[in-house]
């Protein structure tokens, strides 16, 4: 592939649900640390939809980071590539994207301009339940590893990132500039001051008891079920 | 229960089959509909539940009050712009804070134009697929088509046979594949589907079209936002500067060339609202002008906040140029004063939301606001606490609180500011009004339907692009005359701040009355409020038992398969529900695929 192609490495998710931020946060870091030739555009994609469409159309070859619900441990990086990357990110929708990102690479094939290399960074969250949060250790500590795998993807096809003298300020962030890991982290108000827990049936905390008495609910549940085939 | 009559004039009978349909799909966030159908297959009871709980209030307390933008725009993937525009405008006004001419008509484009791009978005790919059936369209006659597409708008010059007969290979290379996309999940033989084969191919061109087009149209909000895709705000103004000799270099001031090609952009929106998008909503109404459902509380109650100020920082009824009011009682010959500061007026309730106050049937203003969960179930549920089969609306039921303006259930969105603009008699407003009836020769009631929800937000993103042509004159003027200031940093420093104030932002989103209430305590923020659309669209039952306007406007409708829910759909999409603000994302939901059960 020629150098000129168009590179997107775009990250996608929600700062504010802790391990949700994951691909954000590792676009920030990728860009505070190394520059690109002009080729390559860094993306903070937040939750954006049908926003990203274009972007990804007039990508050839696309790099996503996010959190991927792999069904694996908590904390594990793993690499999708390929046709693969749909199914991925479809298997199991734990981000809200309003339109799921695997309906954006869906629009971008169907106006017949998919682009031709998709890898998909995904790391497997530790925890989203936590409102206002930020990254967890494991999580965290995989935005390194996630960014040598993606300048080694390039490296393929011959596009070379150059390592910055010293990372960029966290002011000059590519996402948010009031949202920076840092100021998010250290201006958080105290889990006294502003509740953090929510929906008691997700977050599995010590406001949420199990059902008194599990074999009876599930024994209702299959009646429920089998009344429902007839 | 079996029969109960509520306050707002609805009969509710839940006696029937039950229809549980779970998640609804294709809308911002998450939420789950309940109707029961009589032997008829007509939905008598309707229980709308959003399942997510909210935390955005939680996440803003303590935080800095010149920050709360940023946080509030994240929430959602849809509106971020609009509720940025409405967190600003309420610190602003906390803290007194007037902003410059040149800040009001930057932020005034760039809120139009997420109107114009969302309600082009929404009708093409959030919306069409209720009405257009993309499986049919692969029968179409390409010749046919032409000629109908040349029929319903002469002036769109992409009309040729050879240009349809393209895309319907297209759509059948894609069908073929077996990876439908967005196209998956649909109720494709459904006969609730009323569109002929070339009606359905035309429909899904535009999707294409619009797909392709929305993208410069978020250009504008890049400019004056400075980034893409999360444009920034400031409070005090707009974060661009200007300087018309400028070069065009990034992150270079505004300058004349720039402003030229937001003013390129919005004319071709201009035309594709004109000759694509409206000709669109007329063709398919026509052929479905016979499904008059879905008016729900249109015709009753229906709030608008107002919103596009024409002068700076006056925020009254009469500089507003989206109208301001509220209708009760089926009265058009009385529009009320709204005033979002009166504690009377818009009140927020929790009996039936997994939500407490200290007192459960009081109504609290949102300054007064609390959000504290409380996650209870009613003795009739069927499930468990973690597996709900079948909710139980007599008791705590959603995530979503009643708010209601002196005690009535509201509407909002584009169909309710068209009719509160009709019922002022706004002139803009009705002669479009009065356009559409007689292009569809319908009556004026029919407006107070699903279809007159979706043909007011065609209409408005006419008007929406309009006006962003007036503000772009208005800025090059003031510009000319000398003036370029585009922020107020007078009070930007917190120790200017008074100790304790209050302050509240409005703005009518893409999907309707938006407000933020904020309370500023000791430079930080105390207390932090939105009441969003959905909240006010997506509203339980109340203590009275009045049922919101979801549930409303699913009343009596004739549903042609009841496990197959395309009228249900069809109906909730028309609000443009965006439930990611109105309740919490939290749902581990794994299927897009909507699964619908009948009990």
């Amino acid at each position: 592939m020629p150098q000129e192609s168009n590179v997107l490495i775009l990250g996608i998710g929600n700062l504010l649900w802790a391990d949700e931020g994951f691909g954000v946060r590792a676009v920030e870091e990728l860009h505070r640390r190394y520059s690109f030739p002009e080729n390559v555009v860094l993306m903070d994609g937040g939750t954006q939809g049908i926003y990203l469409v274009q972007h990804v159309r007039d990508a050839d070859i696309l790099i996503v980071f996010d959190a991927v619900d792999y069904g694996l441990p908590p904390g594990t990086m793993k690499r999708v590539e390929g046709d693969e990357v749909p199914k991925f990110l479809g298997a199991k929708k734990i981000s809200l994207h309003q339109t799921g990102f695997q309906e954006v690479l869906a629009m971008a094939e169907m106006m017949g301009e998919p682009p031709e290399e998709l890898l998909l960074i995904g790391v497997q969250p530790v925890e989203l339940d936590d409102f206002g949060g930020s990254l967890r250790p494991d999580v965290e500590a995989q935005i390194s590893p996630a960014i040598d795998i993606a300048l080694e993807y390039l490296a393929r096809f011959g596009i070379h990132a150059s390592e910055r003298e010293a990372p960029l300020p966290q002011s000059g962030t590519i996402a948010c500039p009031v949202l920076t890991r840092e100021r998010y982290e250290n201006e958080r108000p105290s889990a006294e001051q502003a509740c953090r827990s929510g929906d008691e049936r997700l977050l599995r905390d010590a406001n949420w008891h199990p059902p008194s008495d599990f074999e009876r609910d599930m024994e209702t549940l299959l009646a429920g079920d089998r009344a429902e085939r007839g | 229960m079996a029969i109960l009559q509520t306050p707002n004039g609805f009969t509710l009978d839940n006696s029937g089959k039950r229809v549980v349909v779970d998640p609804v799909t294709r809308i911002e966030g998450h939420m789950r509909c309940e109707v029961n159908v009589d032997q008829n297959n007509i939905i008598r009871n309707a229980v709308s539940t959003g399942t997510m709980w909210r935390g955005l209030e939680v996440i803003l307390k303590g935080r800095d009050p010149r920050d709360a933008w940023a946080f509030v725009q994240r929430i959602c993937g849809v509106c971020t712009g609009t509720h940025a525009l409405t967190s600003v405008r309420a610190v602003e006004d906390a803290l007194n804070i007037d902003i410059p001419e040149n800040a009001n008509s930057i932020r005034n484009i760039m809120q139009l134009s997420l109107q114009v791009h969302d309600h082009i978005v929404h009708f093409y790919h959030l919306h069409a697929l209720d009405w257009v059936n993309p499986v049919n369209a692969l029968k179409a006659d390409p010749k046919a088509t032409s000629e109908l597409q040349q029929s319903v708008s002469p002036s769109h010059p992409k009309s040729s046979p050879g240009y349809f007969r393209d895309v319907q290979t297209r759509i059948r290379k894609f069908v073929e594949s077996g990876q439908l996309g967005p196209f998956k999940n649909g109720y494709w033989t459904n006969p609730a589907y009323l569109l002929p084969p070339e009606a359905d191919l035309m429909a899904v061109t535009h999707y294409l079209e619009a797909l392709d087009f929305q993208k410069e149209i978020m250009t504008v909000r890049t400019i004056f936002g400075g980034k893409d895709t999360h444009p920034n705000w400031l409070v005090g103004g707009v974060p661009c500067a200007i300087n018309m000799d400028g070069d065009m270099a990034a992150g270079a001031p505004i300058n004349m060339e720039r402003l030229n090609y937001v003013r390129s952009i919005t004319e071709r929106a201009l035309v594709f609202c004109k000759n694509v998008y409206l000709p669109d909503v007329l063709a398919i109404g026509g052929f479905y002008k016979g499904w008059l459902y879905g008016g729900g509380l249109s015709s009753q109650a229906v709030l608008a906040y107002g919103d596009i100020p024409d002068r700076a920082n006056d925020y009254s009824a009469s500089n507003l140029m989206m109208p301001q009011g509220a209708i009760i009682n089926g009265k058009l010959d009385e529009v009320h004063e709204v005033d979002v500061r009166d504690p009377e007026q818009i009140q927020e309730f929790v009996p039936h939301s997994w939500y407490k106050y200290s007192d459960d049937r009081a109504g609290l203003h949102p300054w007064d606001g609390v959000t504290e969960a409380n996650y209870e179930l009613g003795p009739n549920l069927v499930g468990t606490r973690t597996n709900i089969q079948q909710i139980d609306e007599s008791a705590r039921y959603s995530w979503i609180k009643a708010p209601r303006w002196r005690g009535h259930a509201m509407e909002v969105g584009p169909l309710a500011r068209y009719i509160v603009g009709y019922a002022q008699g706004h002139e803009y407003f009705t002669d479009q009004i009065n356009s559409l009836l007689r292009s569809l020769d319908v009556p004026v009631e029919a407006l107070f339907s699903t279809l007159g929800r979706t043909a007011a937000r065609g209409l408005e993103a006419v008007w929406a692009a309009e006006q962003q042509l007036y503000f772009l004159d208005k800025l090059v003027a003031t510009i000319k005359a000398g003036d370029s200031s585009t922020a107020n940093t007078t009070y930007f420093d917190p120790a200017t701040w008074p100790k304790d104030v209050k302050g509240v932002g409005f703005t009518e989103a893409p999907r309707g009355a938006l407000g933020h209430w904020i309370k500023i305590k000791d430079t930080r923020i105390d207390n932090y409020q939105c009441v969003v659309p959905t909240t006010w669209n997506g509203s339980p039952r109340d203590n009275e038992g009045n049922i919101g306007p979801f549930e409303a406007s699913l009343m009596n409708t004739f549903m042609e398969v009841p496990e197959e829910p395309v009228e249900i759909l069809r109906t909730l999409h028309s609000f443009d529900p965006c439930l990611a603000c109105s309740t919490h994302v939290m749902s581990e939901d794994g299927e897009e695929l909507a699964d619908v059960k009948v009990r």
